[in-house]
């Protein structure tokens, strides 16, 4: 692939909302097995969840907040730009959703720590 | 720098770059380039042009990995540092032979997005008794201007992933062509051209890269009369609309 062609805002926008979201159907799987072992009891799942609050767990959990706002900036992106045809200020959207993903993200992690 | 290091396609879809060396010049579009090497290099090179004003859109190419009108194009504004030029047919058509694309299935869509205008009054073809009045204001007729400058040069259709991914799929220049004529009040035709539109090869598969409005030398922005044409659907397939009649 060329990103000569590709190295533009709005192209960008479009990776950033198709990646984020193959990757976050990826995890979907290991998201309903841990609510799934709920079934198996109380102190499975406990168990899991105290496992989850060590600090790599709590760095991969801050990625995927990050994964899921930006794939929503993006959602909101496209539909802006269907919907309301804000095409002119694209660029500014993009960058926009970049910041609040970022944003987010960035709350997620000071919260944890 | 005196001279411009200049890669040209050269064969069909299979085929390689050869190298010539282009004496640089203070004022040299791109075109002037492709001119030097078939005129004084190797009168063999295959290319298109017509007007060279950006009127006729025969002179697109891709320079330096982007689709652009070539005749409008200064050498100084795509080269690198080194002098470095590449030059290729533009991407997603046949190549009939070196610089040459074959345009055929992208007229071929315009074709079968209903992109052609169907007089309301006179669906036969004859010119109507009485003028349409078309208030140079409305909504409508703004979003038909906004596109109807297309030169038909195919930079758009180039540049857009989705015609790589799906062949069948009509296009950026093709849709927007489909939309000025949706907001056209005189046209009889805006059922069909809707249906024309909706299907798996139709507006609905854009994703909104927006490389064709990124790209387009007339400043023309297919993408929004893509969601244009999503929009209108949405609404009047929700609502039931005035599709046909």
């Amino acid at each position: 692939m060329d990103f000569r062609a590709r190295s533009h805002p709005s192209w960008i926008g479009f990776a950033v909302h198709r990646v984020s979201g193959l990757l976050l159907a990826l995890f979907l799987p290991l998201h309903f097995w841990a609510l799934g072992s709920a079934i198996q009891g109380e102190a499975r799942l406990d168990g899991f969840l105290r496992w989850t609050e060590n600090p790599l767990v709590k760095a991969a959990e801050t990625a995927l907040v990050i994964l899921l706002a930006a794939h929503l900036a993006g959602g909101l992106r496209v539909m802006a730009l269907e919907f309301l045809g804000w095409g002119r200020a694209q660029k500014d959207l993009v960058a926009l959703s970049f910041g609040l993903s970022l944003l987010v993200g960035l709350v997620f992690l000071f919260n944890v720590f | 720098m005196e001279q411009l290091k200049v890669s040209v396609w050269r064969g069909e879809d299979a085929g390689g770059f050869a190298r010539y060396d282009v004496p640089a010049r203070d004022n040299q579009t791109v075109l002037d380039v492709v001119t030097h090497i078939q005129r004084e290099l190797d009168p063999s090179l295959a290319y298109r042009f017509a007007c060279r004003v950006g009127m006729c859109g025969s002179c697109a190419m891709t320079v330096n990995g982007r689709a652009r009108w070539t005749c409008r194009t200064h050498v100084r504004k795509v080269v690198g540092a080194d002098g470095a030029l590449e030059l290729r047919p533009l991407a997603n058509l046949p190549v009939i032979r070196d610089l040459a694309a074959d345009l055929a299935p992208f007229f071929d869509k315009w074709q079968r997005a209903q992109g052609f205008f169907q007089p309301k009054d006179a669906p036969d073809g004859a010119v109507p008794d009485e003028f349409a009045v078309v208030a140079p204001g409305s909504k409508a007729r703004r979003e038909a201007d906004a596109g109807i400058e297309c030169i038909g040069c195919a930079v758009c259709y180039a540049s857009c992933d989705v015609v790589a991914w799906n062949g069948d799929y009509l296009g950026p220049a093709a849709l927007n062509r489909a939309w000025t004529l949706v907001n056209d009040a005189r046209d009889g035709a805006r059922g069909e051209r809707l249906d024309a539109v909706a299907g798996d090869a139709g507006c609905h598969s854009c994703h909104s890269t927006r490389s064709c409005t990124e790209r387009c030398p007339k400043q023309i922005d297919p993408s929004g009369a893509i969601a244009g044409l999503k929009r209108t659907l949405f609404w009047e397939s929700l609502l039931g609309g005035k599709r046909h009649g």
